[in-house]
């Protein structure tokens, strides 16, 4: 009964987001206040029934309930409550409904702050917004019905896979999906836009704390998911350059281009029509990703269960609505005219480099995910784009990003850098050097030039953060959020690049084939395998080995690595046994019984690896910090005007 | 009105995009995954479980279609697809040979005494040597191996009668033909 239930409520949802639809983007064509509350109402009803909808899903659940047949494929009875709820979303129907979900709230959100905008362009966005929607949950009625019958009722269902029994999986995919959607707010806003022909500076500050929001959500959801693969998939990397992690990864950079971008539009006015493209690239990319995991058109360890027909549906759907934004681009975009101009060392040209460099890391980052589809549509053989590839072509754009990044916050709008900034600068890029070389000298005993640079350039961009911040104070300037926010945030990615040199240029990794009581030797600490019991879990039983780590003849840690097989069959899983430390992590990962007595042992020896994703974590608050800047919450005038007048002043 | 070039690409590009995407929706992918399928199944001759002095080999059943069935007694999923291979083995369509790998020959001896044989034969490969020529990378997994020695089908993981239906017995000649 319940899955009826939600099953009727989300064809509810799918009439409301066609009310939503039609009433606003009519009601603003024939500027018809009426029609337009019934697009806001029916937002408000379309997420009350998809909420309902996803309660009844996550009821079937919890109550397990294996007549339902995406509850039996994707749990047990044995499956804890924990991952029962988290298993709505494990496999395809159920996350297309958290997609749906999450489109539900951000629209909701933006129809209930959007109040002090221009009504018909309100509405635009709201209409946008409900086409949106209309996909998603045709999608998901037609071809990926969640709430399909099992007739007969299992008696106990599979299981949920169980490498997404995990903590940080079980929250990724909200998370990230709130990202992931939250770029159609931006991309809603920029077809508005692009409708009604015309851009103020108002758009820009509008677009900002959304983009921000939708940006921080995806920073954190890709952590996540890199810290899971670092300890869950047993291998101790971090980040594989696999499709689905590709899908995640460029509409961050285009997010990231974007948040700079919408910088220069909203200050000075400037790239207005890059600004709108970008934000239209950012969501069709979230899209593409949707697209590339679960059509089956490139191999992922990740890909969902694929099937043509949902293939030819999203394939349809993303053509139709990036298709049709790019088109209304082509169309509109050239009567929107930037006019102000900016000197080589300003801010502006800063920010140009910044997208510039961002943008080719996307595309070529793209290029390497669908050539393997190139090369196989055009009959060129199968082929498969790894590591290599993807490092250097990241490493390229990110070098001179960096580099400049820490001059491009010091530079004033429109005019350029300050004379006493330079001084600061200069000092602070010296000084990195200098540290950078003395350190990986002492603490590491090597001079390499990547490394070096890698050290040098993270320095350089958490010096020059922190001396904004000093500068200010100085001065007795005020520090609102968006130039504190700015200040974590790139005060983040320095600490990120730190942990990414630290842990590429000196990480040790050992396989070893080990009995009770026998050691190896990682980076002078000793891993000797002590013991190895059999462990059982709630729904799983382990061999677990007891690995006591010592250095200089004291004990450092255990680690407690464990090898598991669930009692639902399939391939038994790895359980890392980790010690966190600020330097370092130690790392024991159990392989295979290899008979005697003998565990083949992956030992690793990972320095700074938690700076990655502490970096990140800063990255995002400062995110969330900026979104929160009080300006944002004023009715809008023009800061255009507020910034060409600061700038003839002098005044920062 | 005349609309400039460059605010046409990304129109342009992304319509090519979607040519690839609509071509690459009818290629499998996948196919790179199963190196082994349409070719030549990798020669072995191994100890049979039952007996150390007698030898089972991929040649056992030259000249008829076979089923290769890689299993253990630790492994949980080969517990749980026991049954279905059993259900297979009384169609009796076609040998089912199992390949018993990184075991211990009493364990998996008892195992098939209590559980059942869906096996004609069963080949003991304790060090797993001849699971690596066969790609094996976790247990289960099922093959099936055409009458003139090609590889024509391979799943990973726990069998179920859906799977038989719908990836193997479509690949079997007619009954009584084979």
């Amino acid at each position: 009964m319940i899955p009826e239930l939600g099953h009727f409520t989300l064809i509810l949802a799918l009439l409301l987001a066609i009310a939503q639809a039609v009433f606003s983007l009519g009601g603003a064509a024939r500027r018809h206040a009426g029609w337009m509350a019934a697009g806001r109402s029916a937002v408000v009803g379309q997420f009350v029934f998809v909420a309902l909808s996803f309660a009844a899903l996550t009821y079937a659940f919890v109550q397990r309930d294996f007549s339902v047949l995406y509850v039996a494929t994707n749990s047990n009875s044995e499956l804890p409550t924990f991952y029962r709820v988290a298993a709505v979303w494990g496999a395809h129907e159920g996350s297309l409904l958290l997609w749906s979900l999450s489109l539900a709230i951000w629209s909701l959100a933006a129809t209930a702050l959007s109040g002090s905008l221009d009504l018909p362009f309100r509405s635009r966005v709201i209409g946008i917004l409900g086409l949106i929607s209309i996909g998603f949950l045709l999608f998901m009625l037609t071809t990926s019905n969640p709430f399909e019958r099992l007739v007969p009722a299992a008696s106990d269902g599979n299981d949920l896979n169980p490498l997404l029994q995990d903590f940080a999986l079980a929250i990724h995919p909200p998370i990230l999906y709130m990202g992931y959607v939250g770029f159609a707010v931006a991309f809603a806003f920029a077809c508005a836009t692009l409708l009604e022909g015309r851009l103020d500076a108002a758009w820009a500050r509008w677009t900002r704390p959304w983009t921000l929001a939708a940006w921080l959500c995806l920073t954190i959801g890709i952590a996540l998911g890199s810290w899971w693969a670092y300890y869950e998939l047993g291998w101790g990397g971090w980040w594989f350059w696999d499709p689905v992690e590709n899908a995640s990864f460029m509409p961050w950079l285009a997010g990231t281009a974007l948040i700079h971008s919408l910088a220069v539009t909203e200050k000075r006015g400037l790239f207005k029509s890059w600004t709108l493209l970008l934000a239209v690239t950012a969501f069709s990319l979230s899209l593409l990703g949707t697209f590339l995991v679960r059509s089956g058109v490139l191999i992922s360890v990740h890909a969902f269960a694929t099937d043509p027909a949902r293939g030819i549906f999203i394939l349809g759907f993303l053509t139709a609505v990036i298709g049709g934004a790019l088109l209304l681009y082509a169309w509109r975009a050239p009567q929107l005219k930037s006019s102000a101009g900016f000197e080589v060392t300003s801010r502006e040209s800063f920010l140009l480099f910044n997208n510039a460099f961002l943008v080719a890391a996307l595309g070529l980052i793209l290029l390497g995910t669908l050539y393997p589809l190139f090369m196989d549509a055009l009959e060129l053989g199968k082929i498969s784009v790894g590591p290599p590839y993807f490092e250097l072509v990241f490493l390229v754009p990110m070098l001179p990003l960096l580099a400049l990044l820490g001059v491009g916050m010091h530079a004033a709008w429109k005019r350029g850098l300050l004379s006493g900034a330079r001084n600061r600068l200069l000092a602070i890029g010296g000084t990195a050097l200098v540290v950078s070389l003395v350190a990986g000298a002492a603490v590491y005993g090597e001079i390499r030039p990547l490394t070096t640079i890698g050290f040098a350039l993270a320095l350089w961009v958490m010096g020059s953060s922190l001396a904004i911040l000093v500068a200010r104070l100085r001065a007795r300037l005020p520090i609102p959020g968006a130039v504190l926010g700015m200040v974590i945030a790139h005060f983040g990615v320095g600490v990120s690049t730190l942990g990414i040199t630290g842990v590429q240029s000196f990480k040790i990794e050992k396989d070893v084939a080990l009995a009770v009581g026998e050691a190896a030797t990682v980076a002078d600490y000793d891993f000797r395998l002590t013991a190895l019991r059999d462990v059982k879990g709630p729904n799983f039983l382990a061999v677990e080995a007891d690995v006591v780590v010592s250095r200089a003849g004291q004990q450092v840690t255990i680690l407690h690595p464990q090898k598991r097989l669930y009692n639902s069959g399939g391939n038994p899983m790895t359980e890392a046994g980790i010690e966190v430390g600020a330097g370092r992590d130690l790392f024991a990962a159990l392989g295979d019984d290899l008979g005697q007595g003998r565990w083949s042992l992956r030992l690793q020896y990972k320095p700074l690896i938690r700076y990655i994703w502490l970096g990140a974590l800063l990255i995002a608050l400062g995110g969330g910090i900026a979104a929160f800047d009080r300006r944002y919450r004023r009715r809008a005038e023009s800061t255009v005007a507020a910034t060409e007048a600061a700038a003839t002043t002098g005044r920062r | 009105m005349k609309i400039p070039v460059r605010f046409v690409v990304p129109a342009i590009v992304f319509a090519a995009l979607v040519g690839f995407f609509i071509v690459g929706l009818r290629l499998n992918p996948g196919e790179i995954q199963s190196p082994l399928i349409g070719k030549p199944a990798p020669a072995f001759s191994l100890e049979s479980l039952g007996d150390p002095s007698s030898k089972v080999s991929s040649t056992d059943f030259s000249g008829q279609a076979w089923l290769l069935n890689v299993w253990a007694t630790w492994c949980a999923g080969c517990r749980q697809e026991h049954e279905t291979l059993l259900a297979i083995a009384r169609e009796n369509r076609v040998p089912m040979l199992g390949l018993n790998w990184r075991d211990d020959r009493a364990l998996a001896s008892r195992w098939l005494a209590q559980l059942g044989n869906p096996y004609v034969s069963v080949a003991f490969d304790p060090e797993g040597r001849t699971a690596i020529d066969w790609g094996v990378y976790g247990a289960p997994e099922t093959f099936l191996i055409a009458a003139d020695g090609t590889v024509l089908q391979k799943h990973i993981g726990t069998m179920s009668l859906a799977v038989w239906e719908r990836d193997f017995v479509p690949l079997l000649a007619p009954a009584g033909e084979g």
